[in-house]
């Protein structure tokens, strides 16, 4: 019951969609359309399970390391000032209220910066890194070099031939090497999606 | 001391203190924002059929506005949809809007409400923003169906059902097209979910870390434009006639590139003279 | 930020500070930046939350139950609260029902179309009639490197022959296309470091016209 059930239930939902997608009828339109409104009732019921484990992650550092609980104070104290900020949807919808004050002021600048360190690194790895040790790494790093360069205002006519030669790398071997990845990966999804299906897969289940 | 003073000059190079190469990169970005300037782009056809596409979006036209990008990419996304938005209701087009990203919904308001003042066009009759739904793929599939499945509010509470703008829009075969502004798998799902399910035309904005991997849907015809990165925001601006912060973005990519460029290069010499000097040796 | 009100320039000078200190995690990790950095989760963390409420369980759950009366609408919710059984380990099993309804729907609807969109369109863009020009020529240079990086990935023979040849080049194409996204990745990753330093530049100019 508790493995049999479940891997039975993958195949029937499974077998329907794909039967659904190559007999198109009101009746399986129908069908479809409520089998995904239900998918997404299950998933937003879902996410309460990863906030509630942030948040149990967060009291239990807090308890483990006394240095960590003034930080771990902050994140609650963080997560409940947008929770009382955004209760009422005009609250949390309008854009000059609180809720929407700490998203734009606070949320985005600390994301973005975040995220924009990788502009430092990027440029150490480029110094340290990227090296041609062999001819594999020269052509990458040959590539890159030239596509790089168009972002440079270089004179006539070097310009225009740099613009064209990006232009085919783009559209020609960069396209050929990114359409072998996108075919390879995705034979792979299938299989291991098919084999969910049959049950052979059963690594979602977790262990008893 | 004595250590360091023996050390070959390829030496010295090889192992220089990440914060000098920080340092650099730092000024490379900080000089051109404080003294401004502008260096127009070359325009390429991938983003030209974008603009071509909201062109023709005139007269009570929808189409359709994925913002699908959260606060980590907005520095390359945000001035497309700016871009877009403008252009769209400058030809007096109509855009219905929603977002599959978390983190979209409030930045999209945010958008909404500087250009809706400055260019005077009505909620529920200019635009509509239908909001956010968790799980990109379901909620596109959905969507074809009719939007009102998974959104039959919109962002701000309404009933989608009262707003003028909806009369008669029900799914993709009632808008022009997608153009979704995607920095994550989102961009994939449009492609898997709307345009090979439904068949509506797709056209991406996507960061310029995702931009080479679309190529392949470029040319088998999935998409039918890719505005890529800072680069290509920039040159939408440019054919738009639009002067925003993807042609103020330029002058510190060309510095910060040129910088690049120059690690790469001093770094190789460095690592040449090196091995043959130990090949000497 | 021009002619920027009092409320905008407190909530400027905010996230002026908040970017400053994530900033200074370039020097060394420190207090100051760990504050914000957990602030952050706490708040993403929250507004997350109050997002799905509104925007999604009063439109799926509350409004077609309780308004609509709807009551089908309680086999997901039911299969949505199983879920949270994945946190007990006696009743955990619980869970693996929603999670077959959820993977059953998601693999059944995503099987076809990726067949149709990932393999059958490109196979259609990669095989085309070849013609004597120079998008000809184009054309047959990237069909053979598609199929020589394909057989790279072939691992069920021993890369030898013609086999070897092809995965050779097939490993100079993939190389190519590896180095054409490095170029385009510094492009995205300046980007972001771009926007931040024209805030904080446009925020100073903001700050400095309101105090002279």
């Amino acid at each position: 019951m508790k493995r049999q059930v479940p891997i039975f239930l993958v195949f029937l939902c499974g077998l329907t969609m794909v039967i659904q997608f190559f007999v198109p009828h009101d009746y399986s339109d129908v069908l479809f359309q409520y089998a995904n409104d239900f998918v997404i009732v299950i998933g937003i019921l879902a996410l309460p399970v990863g906030i509630y484990s942030l948040m149990k992650n967060t009291v239990n550092k807090a308890m483990r390391d006394p240095k960590e609980r003034i930080f771990s104070a902050l994140t609650i104290l963080g997560f409940l000032v947008m929770i009382v900020a955004g209760l009422k949807r005009e609250w949390f919808a309008s854009s000059t209220s609180l809720s929407s004050n700490m998203f734009n002021y606070v949320l985005v600048p600390a994301q973005a910066t975040l995220f924009s360190m990788l502009a430092f690194y990027i440029a150490s790895a480029a110094y340290r890194a990227f090296r041609a040790r062999t001819v594999l790494a020269a052509v990458l790093l040959v590539t890159a070099f030239v596509v790089m360069l168009r972002l440079i205002p270089l004179p006539e006519p070097v310009a225009t031939w740099n613009a064209e030669f990006v232009r085919w790398i783009l559209e020609v071997p960069n396209m050929a090497a990114k359409r072998a990845i996108l075919i390879g990966v995705a034979l792979g999804a299938i299989t291991y999606s098919t084999k969910i299906l049959l049950g052979i897969e059963r690594a979602y289940m977790g262990t008893d | 001391m004595a250590e360091r003073k023996s050390k070959a000059w390829y030496d010295r190079m090889l192992s220089v203190d990440r914060r000098w190469i920080y340092l650099i990169m730092g000024l490379a970005v900080v000089v051109p924002v404080i003294w401004e300037m502008y260096i127009p782009v070359t325009e390429s056809s991938e983003v030209r059929d974008v603009y071509e596409f909201s062109d023709d979006v005139t007269d009570g036209e929808i189409v359709l506005l994925a913002i699908d990008y959260d606060p980590s990419t907005m520095a390359e996304l945000h001035p497309m949809t700016e871009a877009i938005l403008r252009q769209v209701w400058r030809n007096g087009g109509r855009v219905l809007l929603s977002s599959l990203s978390q983190f979209g919904p409030a930045m999209a308001d945010e958008i909404l409400t500087r250009i809706a003042g400055e260019m005077d066009v009505e909620y529920g009759v200019d635009y509509v923003f239908l909001g956010y739904k968790p799980y990109p793929a379901i909620t596109i599939l959905a969507m074809g169906a009719d939007f009102r499945v998974p959104f039959p509010t919109d962002y701000y509470g309404n009933n989608v059902d009262e707003l003028p703008m909806m009369e008669g829009v029900h799914n993709f075969d009632d808008v022009e097209g997608v153009i979704a502004l995607a920095s994550g798998t989102a961009a994939d799902y449009w492609i898997t979910y709307g345009n090979a399910k439904y068949g509506v035309p797709v056209a991406l904005g996507v960061t310029g870390v995702m931009a080479s991997d679309y190529y392949p849907y470029l040319q088998s015809g999935q998409l039918f434009g890719l505005i890529p990165g800072i680069k290509g925001a920039a040159e939408y601006e440019q054919m738009a006639g639009i002067r925003g912060e993807g042609a103020r973005g330029i002058p510190y990519q060309t510095t910060s590139h040129a910088v690049i460029l120059f690690f790469i290069v001093m770094t190789n010499v460095a690592f040449f003279a090196r091995r043959a000097a130990q090949r000497r040796r | 930020m021009e002619g920027a009100t009092t409320g905008e320039l407190f909530w400027g000078g905010i996230a002026a500070l908040v970017t400053l200190a994530i900033f200074s995690f370039l020097y060394k990790d420190n207090p100051v930046f760990k504050v914000v950095e957990r602030i952050w989760v706490g708040v993403t963390t929250g507004y997350w939350t109050m997002l799905l409420y509104h925007t999604s369980f009063t439109d799926k759950v509350i409004t077609p139950i309780f308004e609509r009366g709807q009551y089908f609408y309680l086999f997901p919710v039911i299969l949505g609260i199983l879920m949270w059984f994945r946190l007990s380990k006696t009743y955990g099993f619980l869970a693996r029902y929603s999670l077959a309804f959820y993977i059953g729907i998601s693999t059944g609807i995503f099987i076809p179309l990726t067949i149709k969109t990932a393999i059958l369109y490109q196979l259609h863009g990669t095989i085309r009639p070849i013609e004597p020009t120079w998008t000809g020529l184009m054309f047959a240079l990237a069909f053979i490197g598609i199929i020589c990086s394909l057989s790279y990935f072939f691992f069920s023979k021993e890369h030898k022959g013609l086999l070897g040849v092809s995965s050779k080049i097939g490993i100079y194409t993939l190389m190519i296309g590896f180095g054409t996204g490095f170029g385009l990745t510094v492009m995205g990753r300046v980007a972001l470091l771009g926007q931040r330093v024209s805030f904080l530049h446009d925020y100073i100019a903001s700050l400095l016209g309101a105090l002279f």
